[in-house]
């Protein structure tokens, strides 16, 4: 069965008053898992293809190409965690 | 140097060469420290894991038994968490009061406030040499002096300075200084924790454990065992060193010795110089914060980009293989003064170029335009 973490490496709590978190993507599955992101989530705005802010489920969160993922004003990370699931898998 | 391969032993434990070799190494890296900060002695120098673990230390051992309700600690508001924390937590326990110096707007430290602030009732002042979010440099000659016609000592979190310029604790005249060895091209989990002699003698053990002790007496009588502390620096080195990480830390040093330190603050000093000018200009959305002078800095470069986070400009910045950090730089006072919610910080060492920092402002001009 696929999982988030077959896709996750790393959520970490951003350090900062904008509390959010930062999900790093397995470097393998980064591409896989971007292009199911932007599938599922809406887009709000491209930056020149490096970084997509998006919206899915009134969160709003930013993807980088590099494989790296801000989600901000997500409570806890069971939630984000939740979030994860419904745009991955 | 090859220590796992040819040397690898514990120290002080063992009379075999292999021990004797790594106990060699091991203590000429203490003398090697001592004589890079200009200590007396290389018994003024304890080895601990890094700064962070050195404030803790004289927190406990001093802290915990010389400070007590009606008494009062001096910090600033430009310290690393790690300079306040550990003086919270004694304080919760003892009930002596910390005072908290004012920054002014640009980052460097209201010297005034510093005056109001101390008293005859002040027993100890933590600040930071170089401040690890703005870069700003104190005069800690100036502040020590201050100190002890108070009757206070004097500890410096030296994590920012050490590594950056010459420091020489008998000129600063300070009690105690710290730093960190992974700011200074050694590795994690090394640093050092000066004391002058006198205050380490009086100091009570860190931690429990061997060789922190010189005699476990059980008495058949009393069924009570009686201990004697080892001399400092060993009474607050318990359990077995980070030995590695001593004779990588005295390489390390020796390798800024061959550069010299009056040369790496001249190369930091210039790419300050040339980062700010470059900065400021470089785009409209591009904030700096704190002093803009290079005179009074180290190579530290706290900024923002108007419409990004700075863990935005973090990750973007990465994706060009620029690594910077975001965040609070667990400096929350010091962000609470500039106002910010965080702030993005580059930083610079011996290794950085011009180059580079012609590179950094064409991904911020990037950054900017996206």
């Amino acid at each position: 069965m696929v999982t988030v973490e077959d896709y996750v490496a790393r959520i970490e709590e951003t350090c900062g008053e904008e509390k959010g978190a930062i999900v790093t993507l397995k470097y393998n599955k980064k591409d896989e898992a971007i292009a199911k992101i932007l599938k599922k989530a809406k887009l709000k705005k491209s930056f020149s293809g490096i970084i997509f802010e998006l919206n899915f489920q009134g969160i709003s969160f930013r993807i980088f190409s590099s494989g790296k993922a801000i989600f901000k004003g997500v409570k806890t990370k069971e939630s984000l965690r939740d979030v994860l699931a419904a745009l991955l898998l | 140097m090859n220590f796992y391969e040819v040397h690898n032993a514990n120290v002080h434990r063992a009379v075999h060469t292999l021990s004797q070799e790594a106990t060699d190494l091991h203590e000429k890296a203490r003398e090697k420290i001592a004589e890079f900060i200009n200590a007396k002695d290389e018994t003024e120098i304890v080895f601990v894991r890094g700064t962070t673990e050195a404030v803790n230390l004289v927190a406990y051992s001093w802290g915990l038994f010389n400070l007590k309700k009606g008494d009062e600690v001096v910090v600033s508001l430009m310290e690393h968490h790690s300079n306040i924390v550990p003086w919270e937590i004694i304080s919760k326990i003892n009930g002596f009061t910390i005072k908290y110096t004012g920054v002014k707007d640009d980052g460097t430290l209201d010297y005034e406030d510093f005056e109001k602030k101390i008293s005859n009732k002040t027993k100890l002042v933590s600040l930071n040499h170089v401040s690890n979010v703005s870069g700003v440099i104190n005069d800690i000659k100036r502040l020590a002096k201050i100190a002890h016609d108070h009757g206070s000592l004097m500890f410096v979190d030296g994590a920012q300075s050490v590594p950056h310029m010459p420091v020489d604790v008998g000129d600063l005249d300070v009690d105690f200084l710290a730093f960190s060895g992974h700011k200074m091209l050694g590795p994690t989990g090394i640093g050092a924790l000066y004391g002058k002699k006198h205050f380490l003698d009086a100091m009570n053990p860190f931690q429990g454990g061997g060789e922190m002790i010189r005699n476990v007496a059980f008495s058949q009588k009393t069924e009570q065992v009686d201990i004697d502390w080892n001399d400092p620096p060993w009474k607050f080195e318990a359990g077995t060193p980070n030995i590695c990480g001593s004779i990588a830390l005295m390489e390390a040093i020796n390798y800024l010795e061959r550069i010299g330190m009056p040369e790496i603050l001249k190369h930091e000093k210039m790419l300050t110089e040339y980062a700010t000018k470059t900065m400021q200009n470089c785009c409209t959305k591009l904030v700096l914060y704190g002093t803009k002078d290079h005179l009074l800095k180290c190579g530290i470069m706290p900024f923002g980009i108007s419409g990004f986070s700075s863990h935005d400009i973090a990750l973007l910045l990465d994706n060009y293989g620029i690594m910077i950090r975001s965040g609070f730089h667990c400096a929350q006072p010091l962000h609470k003064i500039f106002q910010l919610p965080s702030s993005a910080r580059a930083s610079f060492y011996i290794y950085n170029t011009r180059e580079e920092i012609d590179r950094f402002i064409e991904v911020l001009k990037e950054i900017e335009c996206l």
